[in-house]
């Protein structure tokens, strides 16, 4: 038989492979068609091998699920031996699969919805060069490789939202929030690096295996793992755009639809929760990082849904919605369910994408138009778009059978019982608040008047860009139904296979009695406040759209605080950014810089010329005064002698 | 046979001669002159010394030092001749150039 | 060993001359033959330096390739020559950037040309010579010599302001080299009453006697040879000279200047300061390190508000330098192996980011930051290769530029020497820190619209342009993903270092605590 294990490498090289081609020469491959195949091979021929991996995964014995493969020595310096080494286990396997395979729909997508753009290769290539950092992150055997794909992901961000670089967005420009996104997951970075030091300095190393291996003798609450924790814990709020470091996100969604949906909804944003779920067993060691992460996850799920609630333009919904999710899935890790977030990844990843492709599609349809006052009555026109946007909203708002509901109750059943009631609540007040946005989306959209422009003619999209929704929607339908709760009746085949992975830190979790009654009832409740969301949303913003508008005047400050985010930006703005550039300029540069130390070096200078000034009186020009001085000198030396 | 001591104090004298003419005279070529004046003494007092040592490294030294008069006399009076030339006297008060 | 093999490292060190001679000889007037005359000399110098690489013994830790001729007969003054890892990566390094820099300067160099190439390969010979004595008399006379091309490089090439820029150069660099030359005098007057017998500026022999001499003693040597160097790095507050130097300097000056002139002084500091007087680095550590810090964050903040790309690039320089600093008095083997990959990395990226701002410079005649905007549309080609140097300067991982600084802060970290995770914890956001300048440098010059006419109707990268920064590029990426290749050539070396400083340290502490 076969050992598809040997391919992996194959995985990582064909994005490379797809890369190198279109990025040199892709300016002068002349067919779209050519490009994007290219591409989309880089992206799918992996996705195969993976699958093929999975496939022989699942044949063979539990506890020979988990392989390393080693290509090269990285980094052979003193104690530090870094490896390009690949770690395959269950959950790297399903991040893989993820990454692929919404990558490669995305990637079909994007042929259509970016056909005619003057920089076509450019966006393909760096689409590959994504995935290949994306695939290092998640199939990486050690910290530092890891890393790698880390910075390789912020990097393709960094391009990919400044792609159309020469365009506004909001007040600034697509290159502020480039740039803006870059710098934001730098202060991650900076958690994440410290921690590795703090891990290797320690540990030794910057294995997983040993690492975890080394850090599992140690006490729970032992305080190196808190610190530990803690800055990679940084590190993933940079990445996942979670408090105190999300504000880069929204603004990210400067970039093309379908980078948005790749990179910042079902990917790269995810990095977070996949790098807490890899060292799952040191955080679960430390019971401070833990409730942390829960608590910032739960107020960011809570924080990004009230400003998701007012936003009106239609990507920065749903990129305050990926803010909530993610809020979700820490809350998840929070509590110790890592295969909840884990699964909950991946149905967002399905029901996220298939949302930001669906809007694009309606943007494309509306040239550009991202405003959803301006648009409404659209179920007509883009009926494809539309059944897929209204699958994938029902999805994210949890109703059954779809696969939201079965992640989504998951995490706040495991919130219930392995953390406090008040996760559970605000968990639970927070999927109103998702339903309320999504359907605000749906009937505003596709629902009502036509706001839009007459000269406008929407029409439905190519076929390339509607088959990669009906797939997507066809999983963000049933893609929950291999984790069917044990309540239901089902078998948590999810849970089951990401249970070697962690095995460590299930161990370590307060034994709960499976209570079924108490199940049902957080499923009938959260059912229930889903419709109750959806009936609201109907009764504000299709019915009542006047009523919508005088509770925003009633709330009107409150409406105001929501518009501008809590006005954080702003504030990191006075209190970061201006301090730090006021200080370096008239501070630093222009007073201790040219003033103190140059002027020290000048004044110095100027000192030696007075002095000299007084000194070259001596030189008269006059031969005599020089004799004059010469004879007086020898006369006194002779005296000097003599006497 | 005249003592050394008179073939000193002559050329004492000569050398304080040749100083004191450096010192107050103004025009270059007596400078100039008087320089030559104190190489002489020192010629003399070499010479002097030779004879009444019965060495003859002192004459030996004498040649040296009137090869190298010889010579700085010619580049002297050249230079003398160059600054009369462009400044037109050869007064030392007045060719101070080499001023601050 | 055959004749060749015995005398290479002299070959080496004089060969820039030939081209000197036959620029000298032939009174080359036609500007394009000269400049192809020296570009040739100095590839035959490169090709001199991979011979010496592939002859090189990777496995050994002590100086190869030893040439020692007595210079004087009562003195113990020698020309003497000899290479390990530490000196090969740097005179590689050099041999590897002279070429690269006069064909830069194919088109911005048009007034004495000849001189213009006399001086280059000349400052080649210098700066070689710098890396191959082992005579601490001929280092000393090498390490001058570099001043004088250097001085009437950016003197008689540089821009409007180049006399004072180039006297403050002048006059920084020689004040410390002074006080080297004292401590230099010093020690070899010490080797007389020692078992040597008479005066001896011999690397090795001074690395005996250094031990026994008196601890008050080694302080005041350890701080002339540290400042000397402190001040060529240069190290905060001993900065001041270089964006001055930079500013003023033709493409061809800064680049030199950055890339292997800056290295002389960390140089320096792994051959002499730490080796020799193991103890007083341990004593003046705090000091050095805080100042190293001092200066990643503050030039990185400086740089952030520069008009000026060169200036910014310079600044920069500060800052990349304040982490090879560090990972020098880190003394551990990560830190060093990282900080002498740093100095290459820096070499490399800073001196293609001179390159690039040269390169713009001939087109638009301004280095205003303001000027530009929107390059991207125009100048797509120089767009790409900006982008990549800007990554491998911020340290993205994949690229040079990363490497060194993780192992820099790794090895410090948990340095025994440093004693405080806090130094690095500091130094650590120096990379957030250069993330802010460069990108948002790189913003405003290349993305936007373009607001001025003017930078929409340059030209692009010429093949000649492109020869020259492609070499750069793929070290830069060889480094960052492959970085085994030239951390092997420096290994045993710094191990050797490391372990040098260990021992000593050891037998030494209880002088310190007594104090």
């Amino acid at each position: 038989m076969v050992n598809y294990i040997n391919y992996t490498s194959l995985i990582l090289i064909f994005p490379l492979i797809g890369f190198l081609i279109n990025g040199v020469f892709g300016s002068k491959l002349k067919s779209e068609k050519l490009i994007g195949s290219i591409s989309v091979l880089g992206v799918s021929i992996p996705f195969f091998i993976s699958s093929l991996i999975l496939i022989q995964m699942l044949s063979s014995n539990i506890d020979e699920r988990l392989y390393i493969v080693n290509l090269f020595s990285w980094i052979d310096v003193g104690s530090l031996k870094i490896n390009v080494s690949y770690l395959i286990d269950e959950l790297s396997i399903i991040m893989t699969l993820i990454v692929t395979g919404v990558g490669a729909l995305i990637h079909i997508y994007a042929i259509g919805y970016m056909h005619g753009d003057k920089s076509f290769w450019r966006f393909f290539a760096y689409l590959n060069l994504f995935i290949f950092a994306m695939l290092n992150l998640v199939l990486a055997d050690n910290f530092l490789l890891m890393f790698l794909g880390w910075e390789g992901v912020g990097l393709c961000s960094y391009l990919l939202i400044g792609f159309w670089y020469d365009r506004n967005f909001d007040k600034s420009t697509t290159a502020d929030a480039a740039k803006k996104a870059f710098i934001v997951n730098r202060i991650g970075d900076f958690g994440f690096l410290i921690a590795l030091f703090l891990i290797f300095t320690n540990f030794g190393s910057l294995e997983f295996v040993d690492v975890i291996t080394q850090a599992s003798v140690l006490q729970s609450g032992d305080e190196l793992l808190t610190a530990i924790t803690l800055l990679l814990f940084l590190g993933a709020t940079g990445k996942s755009a979670q408090i105190p470091l999300f504000v880069w996100l929204p603004d990210a969604m400067a970039g093309p639809t379908p980078v948005s949906a790749l990179i910042h909804a079902a990917t790269m944003v995810t990095a977070g929760v996949y790098l807490l779920a890899r060292t799952s067993a040191i955080f679960i060691l430390a019971p401070f990082t833990m409730n942390v992460v829960a608590i910032i996850g739960i107020t960011t799920a809570i924080f990004a849904g009230t400003i998701g609630l007012v936003q009106n333009d239609i990507k920065k919904v749903l990129a305050y919605s990926t803010i909530s999710q993610l809020g979700y899935m820490f809350l998840a890790c929070g509590v110790g369910a890592f295969s909840a977030a884990i699964f909950h990844l991946m149905t967002h990843a399905f029901f996220k994408a298939l949302l930001f492709l669906a809007a694009g599609s309606v943007i494309h349809a509306l040239h550009h138009e991202q405003d959803i006052y301006k648009m409404g009555g659209l179920k007509k026109y883009l009926p494809i778009t539309f059944f897929t946007f209204l699958i994938a909203a029902l999805a994210i708002s949890g109703i059954p059978p779809l696969s939201g509901f079965f992640s989504k109750d998951e995490i706040l059943y495991k919130a219930f019982s392995f953390g406090s009631f008040w996760y559970w609540f605000f968990g639970f007040i927070g999927a109103g608040l998702t339903t309320l946005y999504m359907m605000r989306l749906v009937y505003l959209t596709f629902y009502g008047n036509e706001n839009f422009d007459d000269s406008i003619k929407p029409h439905e999209s190519p076929k390339v860009m509607t088959i990669p929704l009906i797939v997507l929607a066809i999983l963000s339908a049933i893609g929950g139904l291999i984790g069917i709760p044990h309540a239901l009746g089902g078998t948590n085949y999810f849970e089951e296979f990401l249970e070697p992975v962690f095995k460590t830190s299930n161990s370590q979790l307060p034994f709960v009695f499976e209570n079924i009654t108490t199940e049902y009832l957080l499923m009938a409740l959260s059912v229930a406040i889903s419709i109750c969301a959806i009936w609201y949303a109907r009764n504000l913003f299709l019915q009542n759209l006047k009523k919508s508008e005088l509770i925003k005047n009633k709330f009107s400050s409150a409406h105001n605080i929501l518009v501008n985010k809590y006005f954080v930006d702003e504030f990191y703005e006075k209190i970061f950014i201006n301090p730090i550039k006021k200080l370096s300029d008239s501070f630093l540069w222009k007073w201790f810089d040219i003033k103190i130390i140059d002027g020290l070096i000048n004044n110095s200078a100027k000192f030696i010329q007075y002095l000299s000034s007084v000194l070259v009186k001596v030189q008269t020009g006059v031969t005599e005064n020089y004799v004059q001085i010469f004879v007086l000198g020898v006369t006194l030396i002779l005296l000097k002698i003599i006497l | 046979m005249i003592p050394l001591n008179y073939y000193l104090l002559f050329a004492a004298f000569l050398f304080s001669v040749g100083v004191v003419g450096v010192l107050i005279r103004r025009n270059a070529i007596i400078v100039f002159m008087c320089i030559e004046l104190m190489l002489n003494s020192v010629n003399l007092t070499f010479i002097a010394f030779s004879a009444f040592m019965g060495n003859a490294i002192g004459q030996m030294f004498v040649f040296f030092v009137m090869t190298v008069a010889a010579a700085e006399a010619a580049v002297g009076l050249a230079i003398i001749i160059a600054l009369f030339r462009n400044k037109k006297t050869i007064n030392i008060d007045q060719i101070n150039l080499l001023k601050w | 060993m055959t004749f060749i093999d015995q005398y290479i490292l002299s070959i080496l060190t004089f060969s820039p001359i030939i081209g000197v001679i036959i620029l000298f000889l032939f009174r080359v007037k036609n500007s394009i033959s000269s400049k192809t005359i020296g570009l040739i000399s100095s590839i035959i110098t490169f090709a001199i330096s991979i011979y010496i690489y592939s002859k090189f013994d990777l496995t050994q830790n002590a100086f190869q390739f030893v040439q020692a001729n007595q210079l004087f007969i009562d003195l113990d003054i020698k020309y003497a020559v000899g290479i390990d890892g530490l000196s090969l990566i740097l005179i590689l390094l050099t041999t590897f950037l002279t070429p690269i820099t006069i064909l830069s300067a194919f088109k911005s160099i048009e007034k004495r040309v000849n001189e213009f190439i006399v001086m280059m390969l000349m400052l080649e010979v210098g700066m070689i010579g710098v890396f191959v004595s082992t005579d601490l008399f001929l280092f000393y006379i090498f390490w001058e010599a570099i001043l004088i091309p250097m001085y009437f490089i950016i003197g008689i090439w540089g821009g409007q302001n180049r006399i004072y820029a180039t006297i403050k150069f002048f006059i920084f660099t020689m004040a410390g080299s002074l006080l080297m030359l004292v401590a230099i005098l010093w020690m070899g007057n010490y080797a007389v009453a020692q078992s040597i017998g008479k005066f001896s500026t011999d690397y090795l022999v001074l690395l005996e006697i250094a031990k026994s001499i008196p601890e008050n003693v080694q302080l005041y040597l350890f701080l002339a040879f540290t400042i000397s160097f402190a001040i060529k790095v240069p190290l905060f507050p001993l900065h001041t000279w270089l964006p001055d130097a930079h500013v003023e300097a033709p493409t061809a000056g800064s680049v030199i200047l950055a890339g292997v002139l800056l290295k002389m002084g960390t140089y320096g500091l792994v051959r002499f300061s730490l080796p020799l007087f193991p103890m007083a680095t341990i004593y003046f550590t705090p000091l050095f390190a805080t100042l190293a810090v001092f200066g990643i964050i503050y030039g990185a903040l400086v740089s952030l508000v520069q008009t000026d790309l060169k200036k910014l690039v310079a600044y920069s320089s500060v800052s990349h330098l304040g982490f090879v600093v560090l990972g020098i008095f880190a003394a551990t083997e990560e830190s060093i192996q990282g900080s002498i990959l740093q100095m290459v990395n820096h070499g490399l990226s800073t001196g293609a980011l001179f390159l690039l701002v040269g390169m713009i410079y001939e087109r638009r005649h301004t280095r205003e930051i303001s000027d530009f905007g929107g390059l991207a549309k125009s100048i797509p080609i120089f767009s790409t290769f900006f982008m990549i140097v800007t990554l491998s300067s911020i340290g993205l991982p994949g690229l040079n530029g990363f490497v060194g600084e993780f192992l820099i802060l790794v090895g410090s970290f948990n340095s025994s020497n440093l004693n405080s995770n806090w130094f690095t914890i500091f130094a650590t956001s120096g990379v957030i820190l250069s993330a802010v300048y460069m990108l948002w440098m790189f913003q405003r010059v290349i993305f936007g619209k373009i607001k001025n006419e003017a930078n929409s109707k340059i030209s692009d990268l010429s093949k000649r342009e492109v020869a020259v920064l492609v070499p750069i590029i793929i070290f830069i990426i060889w480094i960052g993903v492959y970085p085994t290749t030239f951390l092997s050539i420096s290994s045993n070396s710094t191990k050797k270092v490391v372990a040098y400083f260990e021992k000593n340290n050891q037998s030494q502490t209880m002088f310190l605590e007594n104090k």
